[in-house]
């Protein structure tokens, strides 16, 4: 029969003052876990949530990214002939052939130069992008050198408020609206008109081609077609799924999680076998007492790793809240996969801290088995005669 | 719960001692606590142990309760070996058959008297009424009912006395064993709890095995035997 959990959690409010550098240590150590995987869930989430699942998306076989990617205008002639394609009314092909670069540009306030992904849309390409929305200013006009820039980059790089203007290759191009990707990938990209990009760029070739199949089995067709036509050597998958591989970037950072994780963890478990050490030294009499009164080893044990558990598990919830403080919290980091500033939220899931008091309680557990262990093996006699 | 002794026969033995040796090492003297004792203590007996400092009383009374072991001969208590019981056994057994009252109460801070006294019961199979029914009837009898709620700390030392004697009763055993339990208490707290001893042995038929260095203590047993360097003196 086990003690009562009362006892376990009276003992560990008890010597508040104590343990409240075990609670705070364990706090510390969940808090940079999850924030870390925060980040990993935000680029994730960036990703996961862009595109259309009904759009196709076609690169060169062998890119990793669009920005990466070159197509010929041939291609490009010959694709948009097949049956598979939806048509608008008009009986054009619903397809947008875009042009990706990657320009350096400074960020506000001297904070350095870094890559922008500036992309060449056509209007059939914008409509194929429904989650796209302007949220300030106006749409850039077909043949001007105007752009329209992501309202998250705006708060990040210099001369991206409206009216203002940067310089890029040969051009001179001005921010006339902002746009919000919706929390997609799209939020890290600035848009311009396909042809201007083309022009001052001195880009021959497309970067890729966004499709909308006539159906879902023209779409599986389709992307059949285009992967086993030798002429192309060309890779055909439905948007979302391509979007949803592009977290190479989180996979670092959700290492790096893991790694500080561990490593803090180590001093957390020594933490919480100190204070659980202090707890059951200043409480050998009262062990002595419990297993006097019939209380086997066992439940002395069971008792002590509730304590230390229920600790950790306060620390947990802590490190949990100061991370969720970040949660929706925007930033950006260097995109492994198109070189470019990508934009993105923490994003503190539920999973997440599931995640974090369970690690939490890990690190309690551990810290207090071996202090719980010694405490029940203690011969009976000698635990009551301790002072 | 206590109406069941009342009935037991006076004259039964409940404890056999038979060459009962216990040999401590210190560094490499070996000290002997216990030299050979033998005893019998008979049912509703209220037997004080007494003697100096280091003369073996509390390592008796240790034995008998079953929280040491002697290093040979034999402790029968209600016909059972203690000395044969292994750990898990000897934990059942104790906390079936033997109540405890310390010289330092020996209370778990964090509970109140109520939770206290509870304690010895969650190792029952007894509903949570039934230990609710016996806990109060145990805080009564030491006439502590209005104090259930306290902690340790909000009770003075003659309370917790009765607290403790309150938890050594509540499972109803038929041995109590008291190490110097007026050792810490002002004169009028140490009579009272020495005259609820006294109650239980004499009116509620308990077996009370008391250890205490107080001739006016000793003087509310019913037998008294003093040991002197691990012998019995008399």
């Amino acid at each position: 029969m086990a003690l009562p959990v009362r006892y376990s959690f009276r003992n560990a409010l008890v010597r508040w003052r104590s343990t409240l550098a075990t609670v705070l240590g364990i706090a510390l150590v969940v808090f940079v876990f999850v924030l870390l995987q925060s980040l990993a869930a935000g680029i994730e989430k960036s990703s996961g949530n862009t595109g259309d699942p009904r759009n196709i998306l076609v690169v060169r076989k062998g890119a990793t990214a669009e920005s990466a990617s070159l197509i010929s205008r041939e291609n490009f002639r010959q694709i948009q002939y097949f049956e598979e394609i939806a048509r608008t009314e008009r009986g054009e092909p619903i397809i947008s052939a875009d042009v990706l670069v990657l320009i350096n540009l400074p960020r506000r306030n001297n904070g350095g130069e870094a890559n922008v992904l500036l992309r060449g849309v056509t209007p059939r390409g914008m409509e194929l992008r429904p989650q796209v929305t302007l949220v300030a200013g106006r749409w850039f006009t077909p043949g001007k050198r105007e752009v329209v820039v992501s309202a998250k980059l705006a708060r990040r790089f210099a001369n991206f408020d409206l009216g203002e203007s940067f310089k890029s290759g040969t051009a001179q191009l001005t921010v006339v609206g902002w746009l919000d990707g919706g929390g997609s990938a799209f939020d890290s990209e600035c848009w311009l008109d396909a042809d201007e990009a083309r022009a001052i760029f001195e880009r021959d070739m497309y970067s890729s081609f966004l499709i909308r199949p006539k159906d879902e089995v023209a779409g599986t067709n389709l992307i059949a077609r285009i992967e086993n036509d030798r002429r192309f050597k060309l890779k055909a998958e439905k948007e979302v799924e391509y979007y949803r591989k592009q977290t190479m970037t989180a996979a670092p950072i959700k290492w790096l999680g893991g790694f500080l994780a561990v490593m803090m963890s180590v001093g957390a478990v020594f933490a919480a076998m100190n204070t659980m050490y202090a707890a059951v030294g200043a409480r050998t009499r009262e062990i002595g007492t419990l297993r006097v009164l019939g209380f086997r080893r066992r439940a002395v044990v069971v008792a002590l790793l509730i304590e230390g558990g229920f600790l950790a598990f306060l620390g947990g919830v802590l490190g949990c809240a100061l991370a969720f403080y970040w949660n929706g919290y925007t930033t950006a980091t260097l995109g492994f996969e198109t070189f470019s500033e990508i934009v993105f939220q923490f994003r503190v899931t539920p999973l997440l801290v599931i995640e974090g008091l369970v690690f939490a309680v890990i690190v309690g557990v551990i810290g207090t088995l071996l202090p719980a262990v010694r405490a029940s093996r203690l011969p009976v006699i000698v635990a009551l005669k301790s002072v | 719960m206590i109406g069941r002794f009342m009935a037991a026969e006076a004259e039964e033995p409940i404890v056999q001692i038979r060459e009962l040796f216990k040999v401590y090492q210190q560094g490499e003297i070996n000290v002997t606590a216990l030299n050979g004792i033998s005893l019998d203590i008979t049912r509703g007996e209220f037997l004080t142990l007494m003697g100096p400092s280091g003369s073996g009383k509390s390592t008796l009374l240790h034995i008998i309760a079953g929280v040491d072991r002697p290093t040979s001969g034999s402790c029968h208590v209600q016909g059972i070996d203690v000395t044969a019981l292994n750990e898990s056994e000897l934990a059942d057994w104790r906390n079936h058959n033997v109540g405890f009252v310390f010289q330092t109460f020996n209370l778990i801070p964090v509970l109140t008297a109520y939770e206290n006294v509870e304690l010895p019961l969650l190792l029952t199979r007894l509903s949570s009424g039934e230990r609710r029914r016996q806990v109060q009837t145990a805080l009564e009898l030491v006439g502590l009912a209005d104090r259930q709620h306290h902690l340790p700390r909000q009770l003075s030392g003659g309370q917790e006395q009765r607290v403790a004697i309150a938890r050594a009763l509540v499972t109803d055993p038929s041995l109590i064993v008291a190490d110097e339990p007026t050792g810490n208490l002002d004169s009028h707290s140490a009579q009272d709890v020495l005259t609820i001893l006294q109650s239980l042995s004499r009116s509620a038929g308990k077996t009370v095995i008391m250890v205490t260095h107080d001739p006016k203590a000793a003087a509310y047993g019913s037998r008294s035997v003093h040991l002197e360097k691990g012998e019995l003196s008399n």
